[in-house]
């Protein structure tokens, strides 16, 4: 059977992972032609690691980018985290794949919406 | 005085102990948000220069400039900014988007090279700022990688951040998408093109930034 492979990894994988092994997993896998979906997104750092490695791996007739869709991040202002001074952000649901085969049709504070195509 | 200078005593120290520093302002963005646009009617405004090329192709900006020292005086409050008119952020760029504007192939490709060159340099002048005009198109989604990246940014940093909702002199734009989008940031709607609400974003630029 020929189709897309769609990859589920869960938030206990990347809470195993460090923020450039993670970002490696993706682009590899990505540039393999699979969509991945992060159960626990990437911080707005490791956001921006994918950001810059993925413009080093741009090439013409090759390789074009990634799409990706996240939420915001949300804060998380509880006393016992600002008591014990953790880290007060929580990550969310991540959409990544190919920009060749991956495109967000409708994206909104719940919900997003993609195509993919072969 | 006399007396201070008789002295040799110098109090330049004392002075620049409780001299505000000039804040490092980055304008950030998509591609064809509107950013060289905005920097340029405000470097102009305020010192009567321009700051970079617009043009309705992508990635028209693809290195960072650096305006310094640029005074903005509004409602009594006054701040002095370095301004950072920064590449559109991207996380995808293929060449034969510039081809469908007309270019050569071989033009589209060096275009397409150097915005990925543009687009890192931008990422890295995150970890020199002190604060970020985000310039949004309004009459875009505003839940777009780019946009939640930098806010993620801004807020992990705990550092300013202005949203410009940008293009209200077209009639789809909608800023009120991108309050409701991202609500806990300050939002000035805008036409950086015609002019359209720029006192009130000078306004919050000496508050917020001063």
């Amino acid at each position: 059977m020929k189709g897309i492979q769609l990859d589920l990894i869960s938030e206990d994988k990347l809470d195993g992972m460090t923020s450039m092994e993670k970002v490696r997993l993706i682009l590899d896998e990505v540039r393999n032609g699979k969509i991945l979906v992060l159960e626990k997104g990437l911080t707005p750092n490791e956001q921006t690691k994918l950001i810059e490695l993925t413009m080093t791996e741009i090439a013409p007739d090759d390789f074009a980018g990634i799409e990706i869709e996240s939420y915001p991040v949300k804060q998380n202002d509880s006393f016992f985290s600002k008591l014990l001074g953790k880290n007060t952000m929580k990550t969310r649901l991540t959409v990544i794949g190919p920009a060749a085969q991956l495109k967000t049709i409708k994206k909104d504070r719940d919900l997003i919406s993609a195509l993919v195509s072969p | 005085m006399g007396i201070i200078k008789k002295l040799g005593l110098n109090f330049t120290w004392f002075k620049n102990l409780f001299k505000k520093k000039i804040a490092r302002i980055g304008i950030y963005g998509p591609p064809n948000a509107g950013k060289t646009t905005l920097a340029n009617r405000i470097v102009r405004d305020w010192t009567g220069d321009a700051m970079g090329s617009v043009s309705n192709i992508p990635h028209e900006t693809r290195r960072a400039r650096r305006r310094q020292g640029v005074t903005i005086d509004s409602n009594g409050s006054s701040v002095t900014l370095d301004i950072i008119d920064t590449p559109g952020l991207a996380t995808k760029i293929d060449f034969k988007d510039f081809m469908a504007f007309g270019m050569s192939e071989e033009d589209s490709k060096r275009r397409a090279k150097e915005a990925t060159e543009g687009v890192i340099e931008a990422v890295k002048w995150l970890d020199d700022l002190d604060g970020v005009i985000l310039v949004m198109d309004a009459t875009e989604d505003p839940y777009t990688q780019v946009n939640v990246t930098v806010i993620g940014n801004m807020e992990a940093r705990k550092l300013p951040l202005l949203i410009a909702a940008n293009k209200i002199d077209l009639p789809t734009s909608s800023p009120a998408r991108i309050h409701s989008a991202f609500p806990q940031h300050p939002l000035i709607p805008i036409s950086a093109l015609e002019g359209q609400n720029i006192d009130l974003l000078y306004k919050q630029i000496a508050e917020h930034f001063g």
